[in-house]
């Protein structure tokens, strides 16, 4: 059982908690994952490490509430417990000093790429920092990420909150503005429409652009392929090769479309929480 | 207790005592267990069937040593507590093996009374004496006072939890770490419960925690620490029984389709993570109405069947060889024909096509015709030139074979490794390149049997023993 030792709204959906689980927050590093699994019905599901401390032993997890899970999660507070917590799981990301490097947090993905913009930093690199969101409201760690990057640049769709325009549209200006030559690396993390369309602006600069995938996953250490992507036409597991690749590599098509194969059974499973009855149907749960 | 006077037991019953099972068309469609046991009664009879000779042939086919005629005249006689110690003095899973041994190809291959008759049904016997312990109450097997020694016991399938076991009668510390949230490796997500229940599973693991095992769950090695961390913090030995968790693909066009899986994610899904109690169990799993499963050994049959449960109005059974080639148990493949699972023979796809949302409508497949025997003895399929053809098929299993899990062998520095990624370590020893390591189980071999994983682990015990000894000297 793993202890939920403190628990922050960002938003109604957007929730931040800190987990007590010492043999994860001892190994860690940034970029890699843990699964979890609330009770013994429950599915397991990946989030990526957002934060950590080795010396309290905790690991920092940020989700949005898209489905039952995630929603039985945003539910619970501090004290109480997580049946199952494994990690740290997938490769770390690849840190070295390449010189000016324009890390993308969008969404909820401002969290995970938040240690790694940290890491970048103190390993040399010129970090330009791009969060965004859909409003100012759904933002969050705008503090945390100026402290994590050297320059930060904000951004909403709707304009709620210091300008508006995608992060695309500000990483466009950046590599317009000090050419991208100047440019040794993007990392964009985020919800997967927002990664690929990174991708797509890369791409025309030819500059290389590292994501971190999102698949569905069951056990999570290379055992049941589920989330197996191609990757320049190879198959890969995002959660032992990955969770990070090539950007312009990947098939996005194809991940979309796994990802979307048991969305029927996800709005069931969501609408089966949300139902309370006592005709023993489980709902309610 | 009923006595069995020593003139009855050589009197020859020539028929082993049938196995109840639940009826065919039932059963394929529920997940309760497919063989529900002998009686107490029965159970004694077929014990009482064993001739108790003299050169006791059957030890010779087990793995684990057990001692079977001992066993059996126990039970014969009614004492079942003093069977199940007799075989638990070798046999740390007996209620597992009972089950999912393939007897026919060990101990009751070699049985004396089954070269002109019937063999005694030893694994049945064997099952009804664990069963009855474990709805009983367990007696705990005595251990050794403590050596002081700390062992780690990766993987919690069958070879590291009979490695456990037989370091903690031996007074060692023993550790066990589990990637997964659950001990039992392949035996909780593997095997389906309508064969070998989980509930059965838990209760042998729960006996190895009696003997003072530890087990810590959701600790993947390799990652949270390696090999050698591990040995840094304290244990002075370490058993590698990570098993063979990389499922193998076909590597044809269409396999990453929605509707595509590995056998492992299939059967992980609805073992482990009960999706077919969906939605009373998070993890859902989607069944068309026609499942291909690919393969033919035991894992392929266990997808096919499982696809009946699941409702599949068709389960076929797609393999380039013939029947006569089936890697299957004879048993297995003939509950999937008793269930309805239907064979597409000497068959194999050259890809899987999709719809507009990227999900599986189709394989096209090719026949094939037997050849010349290749290297494994088995006649090779050939390919027939022009015969491809569309089957229709909205889910389809890749059930070919698994590798071992890289995550251990590529974390652990001096580790040998053979060119398909298994460990390399000696069958005699269990002994690896690496001094205080020791490995078994389809780590080493490639994917086995649970019983010669089992036999692994105990062989592995046993060299870590004598190295733990040579260690005080």
């Amino acid at each position: 059982m793993y202890k939920i030792l403190r628990k922050e709204v960002f938003s109604p959906i957007i929730k931040l908690m800190d987990v007590e689980a010492p043999k994860v927050a001892k190994s860690c590093r940034s970029g890699q994952f843990i699964i979890l699994r609330i009770d013994d019905q429950g599915e397991r599901i990946p989030l990526t490490i957002a934060d950590y401390d080795r010396e309290k032993g905790t690991i920092t997890i940020v989700f949005q509430e898209v489905g039952k899970t995630t929603e039985q999660l945003g539910a619970m507070e501090a004290g109480d417990y997580i049946k199952d917590f494994v990690g740290p799981l997938g490769e770390p990301s690849h840190i070295e000093n390449f010189g000016n490097v324009i890390v993308v947090g969008g969404g909820v993905g401002i969290a995970p790429v938040h240690p790694i913009a940290r890491d970048l930093k103190e390993a040399g690199n010129n970090v330009i920092g791009i969060i965004g969101s859909r409003n100012g409201d759904l933002l969050f760690w705008e503090d945390k990420m100026r402290e994590a990057c050297s320059e930060l640049h904000v951004t909403t769709d709707d304009g709620s909150y210091v300008r508006k325009g995608f992060v695309t549209d500000v990483m466009k200006e950046i590599i317009e503005a000090r050419g991208k030559e100047n440019i040794a690396l993007v990392i964009a993390i985020g919800p997967q429409p927002m990664m690929r369309a990174c991708c797509n602006v890369t791409k025309e600069y030819g500059l290389k652009t590292v994501v971190s995938l999102n698949a569905l996953m069951v056990d999570g250490t290379g055992m049941c392929g589920c989330c197996r992507v191609s990757v320049d036409g190879e198959t890969k597991f995002v959660c032992v090769d990955g969770p990070e690749f090539d950007g312009h590599q990947v098939d996005w098509a194809e991940l979309s479309k796994r990802g979307a194969y048991f969305r029927d059974e996800e709005q069931k499973s969501k609408e089966m929480r949300n139902h309370t009855c006592k005709c023993g149907c489980g709902g309610g749960k | 207790m009923a006595d069995a006077p020593k003139a009855k037991a050589k009197k020859i019953v020539p028929t082993k005592n049938p196995m109840p099972a639940q009826d065919a068309l039932e059963r394929s469609r529920n997940f309760s267990e497919v063989a529900t046991g002998y009686t107490k009664e029965t159970a004694m009879a077929e014990a009482q069937r064993c001739i108790q000779c003299k050169n006791t042939p059957c030890r010779q086919g087990c793995p684990v040593e057990v001692e079977i005629p001992a066993f059996l005249k126990l039970a014969a006689e009614g004492d079942f507590a003093g069977a199940i110690a007799k075989i638990k003095e070798k046999n740390a899973l007996p209620a597992v093996c009972g089950r999912v041994c393939p007897q026919e190809s060990q101990c009751e291959k070699y049985c004396t009374l089954g070269k002109k008759h019937d063999p005694v049904g030893i694994g049945r016997v064997e099952r009804f004496c664990a069963d009855w312990e474990l709805s009983t109450g367990v007696n705990v097997p005595e251990t050794a006072a403590p050596t002081g020694f700390r062992v780690a016991v990766v993987g919690s399938g069958p070879a590291g939890l009979t490695c456990a076991a037989d370091l903690a009668k031996q007074g060692h510390k023993v550790t066990i770490f589990e990637a997964l949230h659950v001990a039992g490796g392949v035996l909780m997500y593997g095997i389906p419960e309508f064969r070998l229940p989980k509930a059965v599973v838990q209760g042998e693991v729960e006996n190895l925690k009696k003997l003072g095992v530890t087990i810590d769950v959701n600790s993947v090695v390799g990652k949270f620490a390696t090999v050698d961390e591990l040995m840094e913090e304290g244990f002075d030995a370490v058993f590698i029984g990570t098993g063979a968790g990389l499922p193998y693909f076909m590597k044809i066009p269409g396999e990453n389709l929605c509707g595509v899986y590995s056998a492992n994610e299939f059967l992980t899904r609805t073992n482990l993570m009960k999706a077919y109690l969906f939605p009373q169990c998070d993890t859902p799993i989607k069944i068309g109405k026609k499942v291909a499963v690919l393969g033919g050994g035991n894992v392929a049959m266990d997808a096919a069947r499982t696809a009946l449960r699941l409702g599949a109005e068709e389960s076929w059974i797609v393999y380039r060889r013939s029947d006569k080639e089936l890697p299957a148990r004879h048993e297995e493949v003939e509950h999937a024909h008793e269930e309805g699972v239907k064979f597409a023979l000497l068959t194999s796809p050259t890809k899987i096509i999709g719809d507009e949302n990227g999900v599986v409508k189709a394989m096209e497949c090719l026949k094939y015709e037997l050849g010349e025997p290749d290297a494994s003895g088995r006649r090779s399929p050939v390919a027939i030139k022009g015969s491809e053809y569309i089957m229709e098929v909205d889910t389809v299993v890749v059930a070919i074979g698994q590798g071992p899990n890289p995550l251990v062998p590529r974390t652990t520095k001096g580790l040998e490794i053979n060119r398909k990624g298994n460990i390399v370590a000696s069958t005699e020893t269990g002994a690896t390149s690496k001094a205080g390591v020791y490995a078994g189980g389809d780590v080493v071999t490639g994917a086995a049997t649970v019983i010669l994983a089992m036999g692994a682990g105990k062989v592995g015990a046993r060299s870590i023993h004598e190295y733990l000894q040579s260690k005080k000297a």
